[in-house]
């Protein structure tokens, strides 16, 4: 293959016939992958595509069931990250690892054993060549645990050069980044790519992968679909190779009707256990009837703001949330918890972004998951699961959850099964207000479609939506009016129809005008 | 890696991955029995060469010092429902991943207000009320001793093991402190057989049986603690809580009172358990009372994984052992502490098989081939199906 | 002053048995496994330097006092490794639980040990008839000049060899553990195994070798106990275990560091044997003055818990097992 000037290039990495399975599932099905030196690769597809998998079995972490691989014509086994790092390879993974005790230095050292004792001065100024090299900035000495999420990740590269990496893998890293800082990171990237460097990354972030790779790769359901280089492509079309069939990006949009309000924020703040201001005087309305989307980058507050309002966090004197039953019942519920919640039999429906760390029992069965909110019910001390029990049936069936049976764990089902129940059981509750945080985070796109409609669903049926979200493009398809955050403060509420996306996408990095102070 | 010939390729070893559907149960039970067996021919060999005695005999003489009389029956049935109660007592806790390592002073707990009852009181009391007031005693003192621990879970988040562990040591100095202070005669350190001509807050005997009352005691918490586990609210509760904090919150439920009732339900049972040893079986009291039985009991309940029936054969089993090795200790002029050697490597080789039931173990071979060209690439329509 | 002095001796004397046991516990703890089977690790360590020694004496006539001593000390520094050893199979390469994996080695080597000292208390005619007399004087062995300072000096200096080799070994152990590479990894893989294997650190090989040799040292201290503090012989009264327990307890009263562990250990000591100095109590009472070590560990730990300053945690995968492949 030939890029850019008619030379042909080297081949960096061949990938051949790499198949990995989990159990049942084919993560990887004969995948043949090539990265050449100094081209930014773009590796594109649906979660459950098996790309994170695939560049696993890159960097040692998996093994492969079968396959081969070769570095710079060489065929090579990577049984362990030690071996992928002596080839060149190393990867920045979404979840950063990292030990949160240790300061910069000593992470970037860790495991390379090159002097008896700690010595971290070359490693300072071995840090400060590489930072001036490329453009990054780290301070060596400063405790993971006190940096930021962009920080981190800076880190992260950093790291992987030290250590001489050629071939660099990012896995999703504009996920937690403001606007500002991928710009940033880009140019970091392109200053790596001009140093003879391969990269790959890793992403579903279409206009980003049109921005920044030479080339697109595209996997789809653990198989390879193809490649093509990225100026003779387009979002659309890259779409459907993802996908297999063309969907377009419409996402159906009722109008809002006989708007009611249901919940009144007022002057919100939370402070952390870490004596950090989450959320500084925040203050908005919902309404029955509507999708509130909330916008901002990873950390503004979003969470905090959720958990506020269903009584897991706690706020501060001075802050009011009052809600408003559809028959115009009002009540105080700031700083009450979920137990007075409940006992108010208020209506509210949560479906939290850590799926498995709140919203459900990962060893429990369908039918116990589907107990989880109501299983106070009655007088008796024993618990009823033949109501639940029909209630997961139903969801099973209007959902078309796929699920071996009834009493399969839970935690067997793949991502949009799960989220499909989850979201099915507090629906079914017929609630007033439904708040949901990354619904549709790595779900498949005929799951995420299914789960809009059902908050359109909600929405025709007068209840307050409110949708913590973190694809832009989803949140002003989706929503009827979006409230960003920025740095734990309200930095503006727009009009989902009218606005353009750069002007969200500022107010998510700077307080807007009409921020309250 | 270094290779002679360029396309050649050398395959990992070992490859080791988690199953995703569990073996049906009748092959786990069959890979415990092998576990089982292995460790009894490794506990015969060791026998052999260290005492030169056919390990056939020594097994039927353990046996028979199990069995061999009704008498030894019933006592083999005492001890085992002695272990089962402490079982019993630690399940709850293990559900909700409360690390209750403290069962051995919450026995002790129990068994000293026991015999305070027995020594103050027996005087006063008929046999039914006494035992009704041991039991409660019991149930207080070895839920109190279980709650203090779970106080400061609930609240601090103070680190269980530990914590249980100490309340261990200062529950054995209490009864220290109790024998020193009822001890009969005087000057011997040991408070000896409480009230051997009245047998008050003895266990009766029932239908001509001494024991027969601590098995139907037993097996009735075996079956409410069953029931308790999986059909009701609280042991819902429990479970979700051992599962993640976070996600019982987020169910309105309230964890520390989840915590500490449940903390003090387990200790309870263990006093229970300490009721059980000095009015129904040793009727006295020593700091030996629980005799190690609080670890052993820990075994118990994991490898039933908390399920107290299945606890009734694998408490069965490690009496057993216990009995058989003591008989085989006085019959062949050894010690009796061969049962928890023995015992030790059973369970190693019982805990070591549990890997093969949850994981696949597949060899590779080495293969040396050349890397053919990229096969053609997977037909979707194939995976779509 | 006399009764201060002699508390201290009999504290630095039990402190030092705890010591070794809190020092390789920690440096296991550091790996990320908990190892609960301490006490039988310690029990082990004790029998085998009994057992070697004994065999020896009994067969040559003229022990030489330097061979018994390396005798003793290599075979319980190797029986406890391969206590550690059963724990890590079954721990790191069979993915058992740790806290149950731990109580069983307990279980097993308490009844090995004693099951051994048994017979060597019956060949040696009965309990408190072992005779490792040149051993356990090469143990006991004091500075020559000691006796002849002024008394708080000539105690210090005063004691067997390894109650000073406790103190150089745990600060080696915390010099290692925080100015070494080989260190740094360590305290890694018990924060976060999953960024120590992508950093290529071979998380199971510094697991073994962590929980291996702090086996290893932890045994010395089952062997200070027969050898030194009971003078050779073999208590079948289970002393070593409940040492052994005051052991994991110490782990976490000096917030894993074996350099903190020392005055730690020393101060256990003198709790534990603060009932004997004080004068007309009754048999009764002292049974609770017994319990100070206990309740003072509760205390702190109770402290630390309210606390929670960073570097006074647990190490993050402490008791967790790490496998690379979950998915």
């Amino acid at each position: 293959m030939t890029v850019d000037n008619q030379k042909t290039v080297e081949k960096a990495i061949e990938m051949v016939n790499i198949t990995k399975t989990f159990g049942e599932v084919v993560a990887n099905n004969r995948i043949c992958l090539d990265i050449y030196a100094g081209e930014i690769l773009a590796l594109l597809g649906e979660n459950g595509s098996g790309k994170s998998t695939l560049m696993n079995v890159l960097s040692g972490i998996y093994a492969p069931d079968e396959g081969y691989i070769r570095v710079y014509g060489k065929p090579v086994s990577i049984r362990s990250p030690k071996e992928a790092h002596e080839l060149g390879i190393g990867m920045v993974y979404q979840h950063f690892k990292l030990v949160d005790v240790l300061t910069a230095a000593e992470n970037i050292v860790l495991g390379l054993n090159e002097n008896r004792l700690v010595d971290l001065k070359n490693v300072r100024a071995q840090v400060k060549q590489i930072c001036d090299r490329y453009g990054f900035i780290v301070d060596p000495d400063k405790k993971v645990y006190d940096m930021s999420v962009s920080e981190k990740q800076t880190l992260e590269i950093v790291k992987l050069l030290y250590r001489g990496a050629d071939i660099l893998i990012l896995d999703e890293p504009t996920a937690v980044l403001t606007p500002q800082e991928t710009e940033k990171l880009f140019a970091v990237m392109r200053n790596m790519k001009a140093d003879g460097k391969s990269l790959v990354f890793i992403s579903h972030k279409l206009h980003e992968v049109m921005e920044i790779s030479d080339r697109v790769a595209v996997l789809r359901k653990g198989c390879y679909i193809g490649d093509i280089a990225t100026k003779d492509t387009n979002p659309q079309m890259l779409t459907d190779m993802m996908v297999g069939s063309s969907i377009s990006l419409n996402i159906e949009r009722p109008e809002p009707k006989d708007l009611k309000e249901r919940l009144i924020v007022n002057n919100l703040t939370v402070i952390d256990k870490d004596g950090v201001k989450r959320l500084d005087n925040v203050s908005f309305t919902a309404y029955g009837g509507e999708i509130l989307g909330v916008a901002g980058i990873t950390g503004s507050g979003q969470k905090e703001l959720l958990e506020a309002i269903a009584g897991l966090q706690k706020v501060e004197e001075g802050s009011s949330i009052r809600f408003i039953s559809p028959e115009g019942k009002e009540e105080e519920i700031c700083g009450k918890d979920p137990i007075d919640i409940y006992n108010l039999g208020l209506g509210f429906a949560f479906v939290p972004e850590d799926r498995f760390g709140m919203g459900l029992v990962a060893s429990m069965d369908l039918v116990d998951n589907v107990m989880l909110r109501s299983y106070k019910k009655g007088k008796s001390i024993f618990t009823d699961r033949k109501t639940p029990k029909e209630l997961a049936e139903k969801i099973v069936k209007e959902l078309e959850v796929i699920t071996p049976s009834l009493s399969t764990p839970i935690r067997r089902l793949s991502g949009g099964n799960v989220q499909k129940m989850l979201v099915g059981r507090e629906i079914a509750g017929n609630p007033s207000l439904l708040m949901t945080a990354y619904a549709v985070r790595g779900l498949d796109i005929r799951t995420t479609h299914t789960i809009f409609n059902l908050l359109n669903e909600q929405k025709k049926r007068g209840v307050a939506v409110i949708y913590v979200g973190e694809d832009l493009d989803v949140l002003l398809e989706l929503c009827d009016r979006i409230l960003v955050l920025c740095g734990g403060k309200v930095s503006g509420i727009v009009d989902a129809r009218h606005v353009k996306k750069e002007e969200v996408g500022l107010l998510m990095t700077q307080l807007g005008k009409e921020a309250t102070a | 890696m270094k290779n002679e010939n360029e396309n050649k390729y050398n395959e990992p070893f070992i490859r080791i991955s988690k199953r995703g559907i569990p073996l049906p149960f009748w092959k786990a039970l069959g890979i415990r029995a092998v576990a089982l067996l292995a460790a009894l021919i490794l506990c015969g060999i060791i026998i052999f060469s260290i005492i030169k005695l056919n390990p056939v005999n020594v097994y039927v003489a353990m046996f028979e010092g199990a069995f061999s009389t009704t008498k030894r029956i019933w006592v083999t049935i005492r001890d085992t429902m002695m272990l089962l109660c402490i079982g019993i007592g630690l399940a709850p806790s293990f559900m909700m991943r409360f690390w209750n390592i403290g069962a051995e002073g919450q026995i002790l707990m129990g068994g000293i207000v026991s015999a305070a009852c027995m020594i103050y009181l027996s005087k006063t009391l008929t046999t039914l009320p006494m035992l009704l007031l041991m039991l409660g005693f019991s149930i207080i003192a070895g839920g109190i001793w279980g709650l203090i621990p779970g106080i400061f879970k609930a609240i601090w988040n103070t680190n269980e093991t530990l914590f249980t562990l100490m309340m261990n040591y200062i529950a054995i100095q209490l009864t220290a402190y109790c024998v020193a202070l009822w001890e009969n005669p005087i000057g011997s350190n040991t408070v000896g057989i409480i009230n051997p001509r009245t047998r008050a807050g003895w266990f009766p005997e029932l239908f001509g049986q001494p024991y027969l009352l601590n098995v139907l005691l037993v097996i009735t918490l075996a079956v409410l603690m069953y029931i308790y586990l999986h059909y009701t609210k609280q042991g819902y509760e429990i479970a979700v809580v051992g599962e993640s904090e976070n996600t019982a919150r987020y169910a309105a439920i309230n964890v520390p009172k989840v915590i500490m009732r449940t903390t003090f339900i387990s200790g309870a049972v263990c006093g229970i358990a300490g009721f059980l040893a000095v009015a129904g079986a040793s009727h006295t009291i020593s700091t030996s009372t629980a005799g190690g039985r609080g670890f052993t009991a820990i075994i118990v309940a994991w490898l039933a994984k908390f399920n107290p029936f299945i606890m009734i054969p694998i408490s069965a089993l490690l009496v057993f052992l216990d009995k058989g090795s003591i008989e085989i200790s006085s019959r062949y002029n050894l010690n009796d502490h061969v049962s928890n050697m023995i015992i030790g490597i059973i369970l190693f080789f019982i805990l070591g098989s549990e890997f093969f039931i949850n994981y696949q173990v597949k060899f590779r071979g080495r293969r040396n081939e050349n890397i053919p060209e990229c096969e053609q690439q997977c037909n979707t329509k194939e995976v779509e199906a | 002053m006399t009764q201060l002095i002699a508390l201290l001796q009999a504290g630095i004397m039990f402190g030092t048995v705890i010591l070794y046991g809190s020092t390789g516990e920690t440096l296991t703890e550091k790996s990320g496994n908990l190892n609960l089977g301490v006490p039988g690790i310690m029990y082990l360590g004790g029998i085998m330097g009994l057992m070697t020694t004994f065999y020896y004496e009994m067969n040559n006539p003229n022990p030489n006092k330097f061979v018994c001593l390396v005798l003793a000390m290599v075979s319980a520094f190797i029986a406890s490794m391969l206590g550690g050893l059963i724990y890590c199979i079954l721990t790191v390469s069979l993915r058992t639980n740790q806290n149950v994996t731990g109580l069983t080695l307990t279980i097993f080597a308490g009844g090995f040990a004693n099951f051994f000292g048994g017979i060597l208390n019956r060949l040696a005619g009965g309990v408190g008839q072992i005779s490792v007399a040149t051993t356990s004087a090469a143990f006991r062995a004091t500075l020559p000049f000691a006796k002849s300072l002024p008394p708080l000096l000539s105690m210090l200096f005063g004691f067997g060899f390894m109650v000073y080799l406790a103190i150089v070994v745990a600060l080696l152990v915390n010099w290692f553990i925080n100015r070494t590479s080989v260190g740094l990894n360590l305290r890694a893989v018990g924060e976060n195994p999953a960024t120590a294997d992508a950093a290529a650190i071979n998380v199971t090989l510094y697991k073994y070798l962590a929980t291996c040799i702090g086996a290893g040292i932890s045994g010395l201290g089952g062997l200070f106990y027969v050898m030194d503090y009971t003078k050779g012989t073999w208590d079948s009264g289970g002393g070593i275990e409940g040492l052994g327990w005051l052991a994991v307890a110490l782990v976490i009263f000096s917030s894993w560091n074996s350099k903190r562990g020392i005055w730690g250990a020393y101060l256990f000591g003198m709790l534990y044997w603060l009932f004997f100095y004080i004068p007309n109590l009754t048999r009764r009472s002292m049974e609770l003055f017994k319990m100070l070590p206990y309740l003072v560990t509760i205390i702190v730990l109770v402290f630390v818990s309210l606390r929670r300053k960073r570097e006074n945690q647990p190490p993050g995968s402490l008791g967790l097992p790490y496998f690379r492949e979950e998915r």
